[in-house]
């Protein structure tokens, strides 16, 4: 009898408990009470695991090494975890490939930011929270090249210009879609990058701070040959990619929404990003 | 008197440190057979490798037409376009029919048109009775006949000398007769041989000749006659007692 | 049926007993007793089919039906196996099995080439090819031991960072050249074998008819020594078929990339089905064809045994 009395109180309790989180479950799209560490169902409780890519690039990541908070993602990272209310010990890095996290499946992280540009055929696989940023890509090159000096779109195709980006990136469908050109398809941004060196391709098509970086410090004698003028229209910007129906992206989408408002945000694209302008549009 | 056709003077040969062939002499004039006996191991395919410079001797000389085919300097292709080779395994190209077989070498060594070799291959085989197995393919004969195929395509070149290394070894006792019969013939036609063999028939049959070779010497030697039925050394007459019981003489 | 024995007589047996089946005049038809057993026998197999069948489609049943009522087979239906989305992208996925394709041929061929080249060379005996029968030995242990992913990535993008005045950088040329590397290596090892079987009896004869060392080769071993490695050069041939996909790192879009540029934008993995359905049309006929090689070239080895 005495052990019965004993367990009652631990039924009700585990009761109550598988109430209040299948209560969750059941209510992907509701809000949250709290956007807390406690209450937030993370991969790891009380951790917030963010993810980005391998190699993470400048200006996004300074020296690959998100975990110094340097870089335009880095920072937005560490300020939406704040907002959340992780402090910077809480938070644990992972490394995805771009087209591994893309793909429909459980997550090891619990968002993840490497440039996603929000697409609504991605959204049926993977959740995003509000953009962070919108950019348009824009087209690196080197000096010399069959594409150096081309000032309009057509002017691209004229040239007879090999034009590379990495597989399942909005930047190829820009080439193939926008542009109406066949483009070489490489793995990762890191084998286009090598392809361009060599001179293999005569472009490659990535967003905009990430052609400034890889045209001034990458490629030798590296151009940036023009942006393409509405290849932000078609996307909704970089969001965070969080698993799909995830219970917290409600909290994530608030936390940017919050870091947008007060200005933070546009702090850290003005800390990291200020050469975004200046690059002639192609049309 | 002219040169016999081949002559081996003290001829010496080694696999390593084991001896197979010492001392070997001996003289084969043109139109004659001398036929090689002995035991297993001791020596004669070798004996008849060294002839057809398959095998490099270590000592001594062998003169063919006086001329001395184991000089260094020797071309053995030229060597061996005039000596013909048959073997205890036939040795046919399988992915040949009979007629190829016969001939390739007339038209790719001697470059004979070929037509005309297809001619000539076809009377040689007609003249051992093998005519309508020209177009077959060697693994459709008999064990004799393919041995005949055999003779018969070293004899399309026309060498002068014709060495046979234990050619009814391989065959059905029933098969060694017409074998024997096809070398008969071609003693007939004043073939220039030389035959290593186990079978006595040949060396009753064929032989001007008889050597006895023991462990690599050639130990006796005379006509066939007198080596076969009345030998004078013991070895001689031990090796052709056991062949004897063996039921083979 | 007459139950004259006629091959002797068998004390104690009754006529009924024994029945050799012969007549009087010599012609055979089978006794009763075999005519029994032919009975017992037909049964006996009917019943091994009978069982086999039921047994058959037990299995299989059981297996479909656990696979279609299985909670996930909707969702892995649509996923892998959306037809009408497989149809729609079937196209682009053949336009690039035609890179596939034609890399095969060019390497194919070039394969064949250059491994029958290095073969020959191992093989000789001649001491003025000491130094190249070395370097043929070194390449192919190398080229056997790395990934030839790695080969490609080397040839591909490591030869044009060298900026060589004159070299192509074109990366299918590279890809292709990396594939050949790699490719001749195997097979030169596969028709070295090859010639290493053929008995060395056959050389001597070919020798002993005058023939020399080269035509040896040429009329003689080489004749038979392909036709006893054709059945695995053809399996390297359908490797190699599948193998030309992995010059897509270098940014050649062939069949495999093709499917996975559809299946980046939907997230649905029908195309990479319809991938594989394409590639299964090419090597399966080619692989039916080499086991039939494969089967007559035993038929006929066996029969020479023969003799």
């Amino acid at each position: 009898m005495k052990k019965l009395l004993k367990v009652i109180p631990l039924l009700v309790a585990a009761l109550v408990l598988s109430a209040c989180s299948s209560s969750e479950d059941n209510s992907a799209s509701s809000e949250s009470t709290t956007c807390s560490p406690e209450s937030l169902a993370t991969v790891e409780a009380g951790t917030l695991t963010i993810a980005t890519g391998e190699p993470a690039y400048y200006p996004w990541v300074i020296d690959d090494k998100p975990e110094s908070g340097e870089g335009f993602e880095a920072a937005v990272a560490y300020a939406v975890a704040q907002e959340l209310g992780y402090d910077n010990a809480a938070v644990k890095w992972v490394r995805t490939s771009f087209d591994a996290a893309i793909a429909p499946g459980p997550k090891t992280f619990d968002f993840n930011l490497q440039q996603y540009s929000i697409t609504d055929e991605r959204k049926q696989v993977v959740d995003f929270s509000s953009p962070y940023y919108k950019s348009n890509q824009a087209i690196v090159s080197f000096k010399g090249s069959k594409i150096d000096g081309v000032t309009t779109l057509q002017g691209l195709a004229d040239a007879g210009a090999k034009l590379g980006a990495a597989v399942s990136t909005t930047s190829l469908d820009v080439i193939e879609t926008q542009l109406g050109l066949k483009a070489s398809v490489f793995n990762d941004n890191a084998a286009a990058v090598t392809a361009l060196k060599n001179k293999q391709i005569d472009g490659l098509v990535v967003d905009l701070p990430t052609a400034f970086y890889l045209s001034a410090v990458e490629v030798p004698n590296g151009i940036i040959v023009g942006q393409i003028d509405g290849s932000d229209s078609g996307d909704q910007g970089f969001g965070l990619l969080l698993s799909k129906d995830n219970p917290i992206t409600s909290c994530v989408t608030k936390a940017v929404d919050a870091i947008r408002d007060n200005g933070t945000l546009q702090a850290i694209i003005d800390q990291w990003l200020t050469a975004s302008a200046g690059a002639p549009v192609l049309s | 008197m002219t040169a016999p056709v081949l002559r081996l003077d003290k001829v010496r040969k080694t696999f390593g440190s084991e001896v197979v062939l010492e001392d070997i002499t001996f003289t084969v004039p043109v139109h004659t057979a001398t036929v090689f006996i002995g035991a297993s191991g001791s020596g004669k395919s070798t004996l008849l490798r060294c002839i057809n410079l398959l095998d490099q001797i270590d000592d001594g000389q062998i003169l063919l037409d006086g001329e001395d085919i184991s000089a260094a300097d020797i071309n053995p292709d030229e060597v061996r376009k005039k000596l013909g080779m048959v073997f205890q395994s036939f040795n046919l190209f399988p992915h040949m029919t009979v007629l190829e077989n016969v001939i390739l070498a007339p038209t790719k060594v001697q470059g004979v048109a070929k037509d005309v070799a297809v001619d000539e291959a076809l009377e040689l085989l007609k003249r051992f009775g093998l005519k309508d197995k020209a177009d077959q393919y060697p693994d459709r004969l008999s064990g004799g006949q393919q041995q005949r195929v055999a003779i018969i395509r070293s004899l399309a070149r026309h060498p002068r000398l014709l060495l046979l290394d234990e050619i009814t070894s391989a065959l059905d006792p029933v098969l060694v007769n017409e074998v024997l019969s096809t070398v008969r013939d071609l003693k007939r036609e004043g073939m220039t041989m030389v035959l290593a063999t186990h079978e006595m028939g040949f060396a009753k049959q064929v032989a001007d000749e008889v050597c006895y070779l023991h462990n690599g010497r050639i130990l006796e030697w005379g006509a066939p006659s007198a080596m076969l039925e009345s030998p004078s050394r013991p070895e001689t007459k031990e090796f052709l007692r056991r062949v004897h019981d063996a039921g083979r003489l | 049926m007459k139950k004259n024995s006629g091959r002797g007589s068998f004390d104690g047996a009754t006529p009924s007993e024994f029945n050799s089946g012969y007549d009087f005049g010599g012609q055979w038809s089978p006794s009763e007793l075999e005519l029994a057993r032919r009975q017992a026998r037909k049964k006996k197999n009917q019943r091994s089919a009978l069982i086999a069948t039921l047994s058959s489609f037990l299995v299989l049943g059981t297996l479909v039906i656990v696979i279609v009522t299985s909670p996930g087979w909707e969702t892995l239906r649509n996923t892998f196996f959306k037809w009408a989305y497989g149809v729609e992208v079937l196209p682009k996925i053949i336009l690039g099995f035609g890179t596939n394709a034609m890399l095969t041929v060019i390497a194919g061929t070039s394969v064949a080439l250059l491994g029958l080249a290095i073969a020959l060379l191992r093989t000789s005996r001649s001491p003025a090819l000491t130094p190249f029968r070395f370097l043929a030995t070194a390449y192919v242990d190398i080229f056997r031991g790395i990934p030839m992913l790695l080969v490609i990535l080397l040839v591909g993008f490591g030869i044009p960072a060298l900026q060589i005045k004159g070299l192509t950088n074109n990366v299918l040329v590279l890809g292709t050249l990396a594939v050949i590397i790699t490719y001749s290596a195997y097979v030169a090892e596969v028709i070295r074998s090859g010639i290493l079987t053929v008995h060395p009896s056959q050389r001597a004869a070919a020798r002993s008819l005058g023939l020399s060392h080269f035509q040896t080769l040429r009329h003689v071993v080489l004749p038979q020594a392909l036709k006893r490695v054709t059945p695995p050069l053809l399996n390297d041939l359908v490797a190699l078929i599948k193998d030309t996909g992995l010059v897509s790192i270098l940014g050649v879009t062939d069949a495999v990339r093709a499917a996975q540029i559809q299946t980046a934008k939907t997230f649905n993995y029908t195309p990479y089905v319809m991938a594989a359905i394409v590639f299964l049309l090419v090597t399966i006929p080619l692989t039916r064809w080499t086991d039939r090689m494969l089967r007559n070239s035993l038929e006929k080895q066996n029969a020479q045994g023969q003799a």
